[in-house]
């Protein structure tokens, strides 16, 4: 039924000075899907999501959120989507129940409340003012202002920034539990195993561009060199397994017994393995296929070296 | 919560209802917050029962709380339209409840209405237990109760046309502490409890352009002496309204 993109970014720029922040950055968000927006600091994260939420005007370029302007349309737009800022956002003297509920009372169709306090755990701030409560009590109150006015799609800035694992996994189970309900959502993250674990579409943006973009899958796949590893007798004939290899792949005995092998590493390969194994009459034991992480190949492209 | 609990079906509450609830929430705010009652409430109460108990400033002929009550009056106006505004708007804006609320479905120009409302709700409380006390001070006001509503209005556009400018370009802590310091030097300076007349002549001219001195001369000229409308108060009010309001509209960042 929904076919379009709920995000369709072309060309974006937004310069700051002379430091260009977005650079010519291209990116789609498909209706109803997770689409997790990764990058080191300063990669141009929080400034592409900004321009999308109406917050900052392109330099050049186009973005339309559910088809709208978001500068242009923006009384139009902001009713539809839910944002999350980084942080703050709340008065510092108010309470988390009565600062959701003030939110919700700008909305015609409001979630219940109080199931949605219940929800992400708020009830145990009680009478607390924002200012005292925890950097995760904080976290998970922006989280629930941004989906109380029933969104098409949300915004979540770094949603699971300092909370503890018990906080992160119920912040994931709300953004499945969003798409489940038809809700687009983009997230923008430092974790990996977050864009991993939520996300149906990935892009990895550094310095203002998009440099890779797909499924957790496909980027994994990639490119990547991924590795197989088994221990067997000492002392085989590694020569007579690369023949029997597709070309690029390479294997070594890299202490007495313990192979490994890397290249392309498919069911194919795997077949291919352990039928000269078999024919060479060795058991490979221990037999394990080690695929890259969204890690590996975010690390690979935006560099290893610590940034700003 | 069950399958579909989330299933988009976005929407603005109608204008009225966001508006009301606003003022509303941001009256409770205000209402919650010590310091701010400190300076709205405590301050120009306690400063009326003692300049018109104790014999500290001379207050010219008549009643002390004759001469006194106008000039409260006019801080407590100040207290809230300038000071109170310009200190918890510029704290909103800095810990980005301003540009929260901008992603919100409130349009910037109701969230401004929804402050006015605010304001005047709080200077309603203020002025219902100022002329409380000040009638069981035995203050006995003149004057034509319209003239005191178009002062007071006046002065409240004036005072927040600034509040706003302030809270709207200068950084939080300097919002904080100027708002105070002007609070204060006003307070002195601004025909409060002391009579202009008590400065040198060029002086108490300057000090009489002074919105804080137009308001409380202005209400005093109609509440003590009787006048119909003080049109040179009415007219430094205005001039004061339009030049901090344009500016604040101008100047504005709400991040």
């Amino acid at each position: 039924m929904r076919s379009e993109s709920a995000v369709e970014i072309r060309g974006l720029v937004k310069r700051y000075g002379t430091k260009t922040a977005v650079d010519r950055l291209d990116l789609d968000v498909r209706a109803g899907s997770v689409t997790a927006v990764l990058g080191p600091n300063g990669a141009g994260k929080t400034t592409t999501v900004e321009m999308c939420e109406g917050y900052r005007r392109p330099d050049a370029g186009a973005v339309r959120v559910l088809g709208l302007d978001p500068v242009a349309d923006a009384a139009k737009l902001r009713p539809r989507i839910g944002v999350m800022l980084q942080s703050g956002g709340v008065y510092t003297g108010a309470r988390a129940d009565e600062m959701l509920r003030h939110m919700a009372r700008l909305h015609a169709h409001p979630l219940d409340v109080d199931a949605l306090i219940e929800r992400l755990g708020l009830g145990s701030c009680g009478r607390t003012p924002y200012r005292r409560l925890s950097g995760g009590q904080q976290q998970r109150l922006a989280l629930a202002l941004a989906v109380v006015g029933r969104p098409e799609l949300v915004f979540l800035d770094e949603p699971t920034a300092g909370l503890d694992p018990q906080a992160r996994r119920a912040t994931w189970e709300l953004v499945r539990e969003l798409r489940a309900d038809g809700v687009s959502t983009v997230l923008t993250t430092h974790f990996m195993d977050e864009a991993e674990e939520l996300a149906d579409d990935v892009a990895i943006i550094d310095t203002g561009r998009v440099i890779a973009q797909g499924s957790p899958e496909e980027l994994c796949r990639g490119g990547a060199e991924n590795t197989l590893r088994f221990t067997g007798r000492p002392g085989l004939d590694l020569g007579s397994l690369l023949k029997a290899l597709p070309d690029g792949s390479a294997a070594v005995e890299l202490t007495p017994g313990a192979y490994r092998i890397t290249g392309e590493v498919g069911p194919q390969l795997l077949a291919t393995v352990t039928s000269w194994c078999a024919q060479h009459g060795v058991m490979p034991d221990g037999i394990s296929v080690e695929r890259h992480t969204l890690e590996d190949v975010f690390l690979e492209l935006t560099g290893k070296e610590l940034r700003g | 919560m069950s399958v579909g609990t989330y299933a988009p079906k976005p929407g603005a509450a109608p204008l009225g209802r966001m508006i009301t609830a606003q003022a509303v929430f941001e009256t409770k705010m205000l209402l919650r917050n010590g310091e701010q009652l400190l300076l709205t409430v405590i301050i120009p109460s306690l400063l009326l029962v003692l300049f018109s108990t104790v014999d500290i400033v001379d207050t010219g002929s008549g009643e002390p709380v004759d001469f006194l009550t106008p000039g409260v009056l006019a801080l407590a106006v100040m207290s809230t339209a300038f000071t109170g505004q310009a200190i918890a708007t510029g704290f909103e804006r800095r810990y980005g409840v301003l540009k929260r609320l901008g992603a919100s479905p409130i349009p910037r120009w109701a969230l401004m209405c929804a402050k006015t409302l605010s304001v005047l709700a709080t200077e309603l409380l203020q002025i219902g237990l100022l002329t409380a006390i000040a009638f069981g001070l035995g203050w006995s006001p003149e004057g034509n109760p319209l003239s005191v509503l178009l002062l007071l209005a006046l002065g409240t556009a004036a005072f927040s046309g600034l509040g706003l400018l302030m809270a709207g370009t200068l950084r939080a802590e300097a919002t904080l502490a100027a708002a105070n310091l002007v609070f204060l030097l006003l307070l002195i300076g601004g025909g409060v409890i002391v009579p202009l007349d008590k400065f040198p002549g060029p002086v108490a001219s300057a000090l009489g352009l002074l919105p804080i001195s137009a308001l409380s001369e202005g209400l005093r000229e109609v509440l003590q002496h009787g006048a119909a409308l003080p049109w040179t108060d009415l007219g430094v009010l205005a001039v004061w309204a339009a030049v901090g309001l344009g500016a604040a509209a101008r100047l504005f960042r709400w991040e």
